[in-house]
């Protein structure tokens, strides 16, 4: 089998304050039409938004499940509150579906029992996944920021512990999160008062300069790139690099339309450059970006270099 | 009551000395590499200023914590491994850690020597703080800047280990350690380079109305009326639009800095171990004035006299301050 073949397209959680009735449609889609392998479920922004939809988990992880997509839900990456505490150790306590770890407060919770580890907890370097791997680690999925030959390096160590590794290659890269809300705060509240009104920005809420340049968006607490970042052109180097999945995090765009582009270039069935000209078709005005992995300004795209 | 020990900035052996006469419990400080999280142009020691600044102060019965405390990339650890066994040698302390290859690295090779939780691991409950206390042996963590009072109490009762809080001086507003918007901007990591908001990547514009702009990588993040003081452009204080802010406004904080001067004695009370001045980009006479008055302020409050406070509040007199999240949830 070659390699490309076992590369798994994975479907991240969703970062944003979608209605419970948007989940459902856009699961039920994934899992009839999607070409993804995995799908990660649950609330890692926000704990206040859990139970908007937390109802719906069991039915959707079916759901997923019975489509033949592997299942695995994210714990918050910001815990702090007593709610926050509960809501990591009752994931935790999971036998099942497999859960993503994106705190400390989880790893302490999970114990050695299997778990993955998720891109908020610095698993930046091949001394801490073997750390990590020696604490009932399966896979990682490595920081947004890491440049190409750290992810090569970490690829390697991941692989030679047989870990699962595992890369963004798709939407906007997380880039901070903060205990205060700044979606609540552009509306002149307070994070306790927020009336959820995170939930009119399906793609995050944009800030630009105020010479008009479009730089970040809020999403909560979390504060993202205006860019999408995007991989495709890298794919071929990150799986020849030992980079076993890669992930694409949901964006209001069509999401089964992005997957089918990755899986397609994956296939060989697809060239990189028509691929790219698709992707960036589906993205609308939202600009695209690979300088992280260059080791430059995130924001940033990086032409490839010709063929060699 | 807690020993409520001072721990000063040290970004140079010279504010390093500044701080242990003015009376620092201990000083921090760093190498001149990625290995720490204020790797500024002309800060921090080579090993030969480190060795000669610890012999200072031991001498005078001040400790010495040497920050290794950003997340090296894949394939460079090893700088960071060499930088603890340097200070292992030196006979610094403690070690101030965020990642856990490091953290593991020297729990394994310099058992004897103290790990302190950096702010870096945002470790902010108290079952993340034992994973860190159970597995690595941390002596002591510095709590992020985003707990109430009470929050730090209840977190006091339920970790084994002592809390650092940070009292004076610049008030990051993300979550620590979980922050690339420097990156993102400018190609320098906060996490791997140990770079927020560098100097080399600042410009300031003038325009012809004679307002002026502050930029980061050709970035507006700020702009002044003429008569205005043109503030740094550090991403998470910067002005911006919105859709229902189209005028212009600080989407994260506005340019303000942390003083918890009126709070100490209640921190003290709730169980706060030690408290940290930030500041190793500061000059040797802002070191001077803010240790000696929080020198002060911290043995009248021991000795049971009122401290004077005042002293505090005018270190930043003609500045914005903020209690930040220690005062209430409101902040959030």
């Amino acid at each position: 089998m070659a390699v490309k073949d076992m590369t798994k397209l994975t479907l991240g959680p969703i970062a944003y304050h979608w209605s419970a009735e948007a989940r459902r449609d856009f699961y039920a889609r994934i899992a009839d039409e999607a070409p993804v392998d995995e799908v990660y479920l649950g609330e890692v922004i926000c704990s206040k938004r859990a139970p908007f939809h937390e109802a719906d988990l069991p039915a959707t992880i079916e759901r997923l499940e019975r489509a033949g997509k592997t299942v695995i839900v994210s714990t918050l990456a910001e815990v702090m509150l007593k709610r926050e505490r509960k809501a990591t150790g009752d994931l935790a306590a999971m036998d099942a579906p497999e859960i993503e770890v994106n705190n400390a407060a989880g790893l302490y919770a999970r114990g050695r029992r299997a778990h993955r580890i998720g891109p908020f907890l610095n698993a930046y370097n091949e001394a801490t996944i073997a750390w990590m791997a020696g604490q009932g680690a399966t896979h990682v999925c490595l920081p947004a920021e890491l440049p190409g030959p750290a992810i090569a390096v970490a690829a390697q160590a991941a692989r030679d512990l047989r870990l699962g590794v595992e890369v963004q290659v798709f939407g906007r890269a997380p880039l901070a999160v903060s205990a205060r809300c700044y979606h609540a705060r552009a509306h002149g509240r307070t994070k306790d008062n927020c009336q959820f009104v995170c939930e009119n920005d399906a793609d995050g809420m944009p800030l630009r300069t105020t010479d008009d340049r479009p730089i970040l968006r809020v999403n909560g607490i979390q504060t993202q790139s205006e860019s999408y970042v995007d991989l495709l052109p890298e794919t071929e180097r990150l799986v020849a690099d030992g980079v076993t999945h890669l992930r694409l995090m949901p964006q209001a765009v069509d999401m089964v339309a992005v997957a089918r582009v990755f899986r397609a270039t994956l296939d060989r069935t697809l060239s990189v450059a028509e691929a790219d000209v698709r992707l960036a078709a589906l993205c609308g005005d939202t600009g695209l970006s690979n300088g992280f992995y260059h080791g430059t300004a995130g924001y940033r795209r990086i032409a490839m270099a010709s063929a060699g | 009551m807690s020993l409520a020990e001072l721990i000063c900035p040290a970004g140079t052996p010279a504010a390093l000395r500044t701080a242990v006469d003015a009376g620092a419990d201990a000083v921090y400080c760093g190498f001149q590499d990625a290995t720490n999280a204020r790797n500024f142009p002309g800060l921090n020691f080579t090993p030969e200023e480190l060795a000669a600044s610890v012999a200072y102060a031991h001498d005078k019965g001040t400790k010495v914590l040497l920050a290794l405390n950003t997340y090296p990339p894949a394939g460079k650890v090893d700088l960071w491994r060499q930088a603890a066994d340097t200070g292992a040698r030196l006979g610094v302390d403690a070690f101030i850690v965020a990642d856990m290859g490091v953290a593991d690295y020297i729990a394994r090779t310099h058992p004897g020597i103290r790990l302190h939780l950096s702010v870096q691991a945002a470790a902010s409950s108290p079952e993340a703080i034992r994973y860190y206390c159970e597995n690595f042996g941390v002596k002591r963590v510095v709590l992020p800047r985003i707990l109430t009072i009470p929050e730090i109490r209840q977190i006091k009762r339920e970790i084994p280990c002592e809390i650092e809080t940070f009292i004076f001086g610049n008030h990051g507003l993300m979550v620590e350690g979980r922050c690339s918007l420097t990156n993102y901007l400018t190609g320098q990591s906060t996490n791997m380079d140990g770079v927020c908001s560098p100097a080399s990547e600042v410009d300031y514009a003038r325009h012809a109305d004679g307002s002026m702009s502050s930029q980061l990588a050709g970035f507006t993040i700020d702009c002044f009326g003429a008569e205005e003081k043109a503030g740094y452009p550090t991403i998470c204080k910067g002005r911006y639009t919105a859709p229902h802010r189209p005028d212009g406004y600080y989407a994260f904080e506005e340019p303000i800095s942390l003083n918890l001067s009126r709070l100490l004695p209640e921190l003290i009370e709730a169980g706060v171990h030690a408290f940290k001045i930030e500041g190793r980009q500061r000059s040797k006479s802002y070191v001077r004035g803010v240790v000696r008055a929080f020198r002060a302020a911290v043995d009248d409050i021991k000795a049971g006299r009122e401290a004077k406070i005042a002293d505090l509040i005018a270190l930043t007199e003609g500045q914005k301050q903020t209690q930040g999240a220690f005062e209430t949830k409101k902040w959030r």
